[in-house]
């Protein structure tokens, strides 16, 4: 649940997300759930002449099984916090 | 109104039903029809599914019906912009002729992507994709039914 928590903290940020079949995706985050299934508005395709269907894509759903990278805007991950709360979650279990 | 959705997968896909969704699914299909039902696996019906091939800057589409697709298979699913699609640059052609290039430009992009498999292999990534997850080769090993 540490993950859905932070993606959450997420929201209307601009993330790039790598799928598993290489198709790369920029962004504005707009929700996410507890499968790390992700909605994504005003989206970009890296290379559109590979994936020439998405040219008319303006929002997307996408899910989470599928995604291999989410890359996230440094500035707004706080890592000591995360790495904080990291460890308390391997601990409790 | 946008604060109240919920962070599920119901919340989520809500606001797409009765519109235009474009469906990319695992095995390469991209499916273009309107969204009628779902649930919170992203099991999804699509009504007056067309199914769409791509060459280049040519497509083709092959009516389909009612689809019905099991959750597992989504990769993604993406509002059709209708004004955004009327402007772009893709032409339709027929189906055999589209059929024939992007079988064609799968095979040679099969060839380059073993390549670089193979020196990824070597600086030891795996490649997730020959476990049959997101099989970007689909044309090149099943016939394909028009």
């Amino acid at each position: 649940m540490l993950f859905f928590s932070v993606f959450k903290t997420l929201t209307e940020q601009t993330v790039t997300v790598e799928l598993k079949n290489d198709l790369c995706l920029i962004g504005t985050l707009k929700s996410v759930d507890q499968f790390l299934n992700i909605k994504l508005d005003n989206v970009k395709v890296l290379d559109e002449q590979r994936y020439p269907h998405m040219m008319a894509i303006k929002n997307t759903f996408i899910r989470g099984s599928v995604v291999r990278y989410v890359q996230l805007p440094s500035e707004s991950i706080d890592t000591q916090l995360l790495q904080d709360a990291t460890r308390r979650e391997a601990t409790r279990n | 109104m946008e604060a109240l959705v919920p962070f599920t997968t119901s919340g989520q896909l809500l606001n797409c039903v009765d519109k235009k969704m474009l469906v990319a699914l695992r095995d390469g299909r991209k499916i273009i029809g309107v969204l009628r039902s779902f649930d919170q696996f992203a099991n999804l019906v699509l009504n007056d599914a067309v199914e769409r091939i791509h060459a280049l800057n040519e497509y083709a589409d092959i009516p389909r019906g009612i689809f019905l697709i099991r959750g597992e298979n989504v990769v993604l699913m993406g509002e059709v912009d209708l004004d955004t699609e009327d402007t772009i640059q893709l032409k339709q052609a027929p189906i055999e002729q589209v059929l024939q290039k992007s079988l064609q430009l799968d095979e040679e992009r099969a060839i380059k992507d073993s390549i670089r498999d193979e020196i990824l292999k070597q600086r030891g990534f795996c490649t997730e994709r020959v476990e049959g997850d997101v099989d970007v080769h689909r044309y090149g090993h099943s016939p394909y039914n028009i």
